[in-house]
């Protein structure tokens, strides 16, 4: 087989219906370009998402699951026995960590450990004149809070400092604030479970930009919280980690359940709806792309079928000169190829395009989503998929009808 | 004198519409630098021999031998290259590429079997063509030249390998007087220089200038004598 001749040949062939080339090569063009876009795009959503969930939330957070689901006394004493208990009641135990300052400490000094952040969270009304709204208030040490999530940056009014030297400081989510029409400075009244009201004083107000947190939570110092709650400073309710690898933090929580006997839960599980979304995003981007590409590649499959049916004079002349079976495969197979190729860089540049210009489109995501144009990922991984892809399904379509080139029988067709 | 083409007790038969036996044990040799010239009326089965000994119909009984190798049984990617490099073939019906250059018509089968370097072949088809006096449409595309122009340009691409036989459908059913006399004279000086030629004609005149004469009549050899 000689490679040069065939290419040749091929380059004759396209060359001499350049409007059907072009045709075939568009359809590939198209599915590509679509594959690239929406693979940027979708990957780029993903990606957001997952980050901003990633941002707020710890990695692992360690806690004590107060159970109701305890077996009662006389269970215990007359196991098998005919017992009814109607409703049982949960003991009046506390949520806290046992030595949760002790633990934090000795976390902290694991391998790669981020950060730990004690805390004490509580429910708590906010006052707003004769509305309540409900929401959460973490004490927290807000040097260490600040090292797992950055508070610093996310701060939109006030400072993290004014927290430290104010000990009734709080620092507000920023669309609780506008619920609440608060800003830096002003007081607010809050009611905790027990029943005991406190005055606090916004110092400032953070935007995560994910809805749940800036809508209902504040920070507070960890003494403070302590203190309304009617708490000794030993009290924590929540330790939250920091890793330096997300993805070690499954392991790494089960390894700190087993160690402390606290329920640990980790950011994979605690955003399970994200995770589930991006596979259905994923799983979107393929079957959409993958369609495209086969409409393509049918395209291609007849625009061939079709060539070597008007080229099946040049064959049987070809073969009677002493061309054989891998020759006639390789011609039609390069055309195919060349489709495939050229068509699919076409499509890879207009897909970039696309893409660029969707990366620099303005996206008014309100205030729940921190964004000013649409998430979108450039990375070269999608470009080679999507070559592969295009030669994939080019050489495909082009080997079925290249091989029924070969089989073509030249003293049927030279017989005249 | 040695034996180039050796064909033994060939049968053939086509099944469609119904069998029907084209060729009745076909038996003859053909010496090397020997001018053979085939007759007989329409319809006796010529061309259908000429295409079992061109390599291409593998579908017979019998056996046929060239150049000293025996050809029943072999794969097609065996006999492509066999044909490459042993066969040229006029067909009844002169078929070029149309998208190809005259030039690049005549090329093909050099460059395919890779014997010489490509600016080789093409000064090797040039003076093909020169020979059959082509050389000025080189540059034209085959689907631009007219009948007769393109049974030629048939005639120097069979050519253009230097084959051991050479086989013509009626090599010069389109060409005048003067032309077919060409082509003529061109087959007689390959033939002293040691190629054989095996022609299929209509042409009684061709053939009465030709070393034998094989004629045939409904698929058999019926006679079979040397020109003085
Ligand atoms: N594919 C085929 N199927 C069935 N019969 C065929 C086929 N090809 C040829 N024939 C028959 O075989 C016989 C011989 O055909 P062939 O083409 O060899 O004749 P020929 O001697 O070359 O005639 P001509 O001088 O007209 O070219 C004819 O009767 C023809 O009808
Ligand atoms: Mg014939």
């Amino acid at each position: 087989m000689n490679i040069r001749i065939a290419a040749q040949i091929a380059q004759t062939h396209l060359l001499a219906k350049k409007r059907q080339t072009l045709v075939a090569m568009l359809g590939v063009t198209f599915g590509i370009a679509m594959f690239i876009t929406m693979i940027s795009f979708m990957q780029g959503v993903n990606q957001f998402l997952e980050d901003s969930a990633l941002d707020a939330s710890p990695h692992v957070r360690m806690y004590n699951e107060v159970n109701t689901q305890r077996p009662s006394l006389i269970e215990q004493l007359n196991p098998g026995g005919f017992n009814v208990v109607y409703h049982q009641k949960p003991k009046d135990e506390l949520a806290r960590l046992k030595n949760g300052l002790a633990i934090a400490d000795r976390i902290a000094k694991e391998p790669g450990v981020l950060g730990v952040s004690p805390q004490v969270a509580t429910q708590v009304f906010y006052n707003n004149g004769p509305i309540q709204l409900s929401g959460t208030i973490s004490g927290v040490d807000i040097e260490r809070e600040n090292r797992l999530y950055t508070l610093t940056s996310r701060l939109k009014s006030g400072s993290i400092n004014a927290l430290r030297t104010n000990p009734d400081g709080l620092i507000m989510g920023s669309t609780l604030a506008r619920k609440l029409n608060v800003r830096t400075g002003d007081k607010v009244t809050i009611t905790t479970p027990g029943g005991g009201t406190r005055i606090l004083r916004v110092v400032g107000t953070f935007g995560f930009g994910v809805g749940t947190v800036d809508n209902t939570k504040s920070y507070a110092n960890l003494s403070t919280v302590q203190e309304i709650l009617q708490k000794d400073p030993s009290y924590i309710t929540d330790i939250h980690i920091k890793m330096f690898d997300p993805l070690q933090a499954l392991p790494f929580g089960r390894q700190l359940r087993a160690e402390y006997g606290y329920y640990t839960e980790d950011w994979a599980t605690a955003n399970q709806a994200i995770l589930a979304g991006e596979q259905i995003r994923n799983m979107l981007t393929y079957v959409v792309s993958i369609t495209l590409l086969v409409v393509a590649g049918f395209g291609i499959y007849n625009i061939m079928n079709m060539t070597v049916i008007n080229k099946i004079k040049d064959i049987a002349i070809l073969k009677a000169t002493g061309f054989d079976g891998k020759d006639i495969v390789a011609i039609f197979l390069l055309q195919a190829m060349f489709i495939g190729l050229s068509g699919g860089l076409l499509g890879l540049g207009i897909g970039f395009s696309l893409s660029y210009l969707l990366s620099i489109t303005p996206f008014e995501a309100g205030d729940f989503l921190s964004i000013k144009t649409f998430p979108v990922i450039f990375s070269g991984t999608y470009y080679a998929m999507g070559l592969v892809f295009g030669v994939v399904t080019t050489v495909l379509a082009g080997y079925f009808p290249s091989r029924k080139a070969a089989k073509v029988d030249p003293v049927s067709i030279l017989r005249g | 004198m040695s034996t180039v083409l050796k064909a033994q007790h060939v049968n053939k038969y086509f099944y469609d519409p119904e069998t029907f036996q084209v060729l009745k044990d076909i038996t003859f040799e053909v010496q090397k630098g020997e001018f053979l010239s085939i007759v007989g009326k329409s319809g006796c089965g010529k061309s259908t021999l000429l295409y079992l000994l061109s390599t291409m119909d593998t579908d017979y009984e019998g056996a046929i031998e060239m150049a000293g190798v025996t050809l029943k049984g072999r794969n097609q990617d065996f006999l492509a290259h066999f044909r490459n490099e042993h066969l040229g073939f006029v067909f009844q019906f002169h078929f070029l590429l149309p998208e190809f250059t005259t030039l690049q018509n005549v090329m093909l089968p050099g460059l395919k079997l890779g014997k010489y370097p490509e600016k080789e072949v093409e000064d090797r088809a040039m003076e093909k063509l020169r020979l059959i006096g082509m050389a000025e449409h080189a540059r034209k595309p085959a689907s631009k030249l007219s009948g007769g122009q393109q049974q030629r340009v048939a005639i120097a691409r069979a050519l253009i390998n230097d084959p051991t036989i050479i086989m013509g459908d009626e090599p010069t059913g389109n060409l005048d007087k003067a032309n077919t006399e060409n082509v003529f004279e061109i087959f007689h000086e390959l033939a002293d220089k040691g190629q054989t030629i095996i022609a299929v004609t209509h042409d009684p005149d061709f053939a009465a200038g030709t070393d034998r004469i094989i004629e045939m009549s409904d698929g058999s050899i019926i006679s079979e004598h040397k020109n003085p």
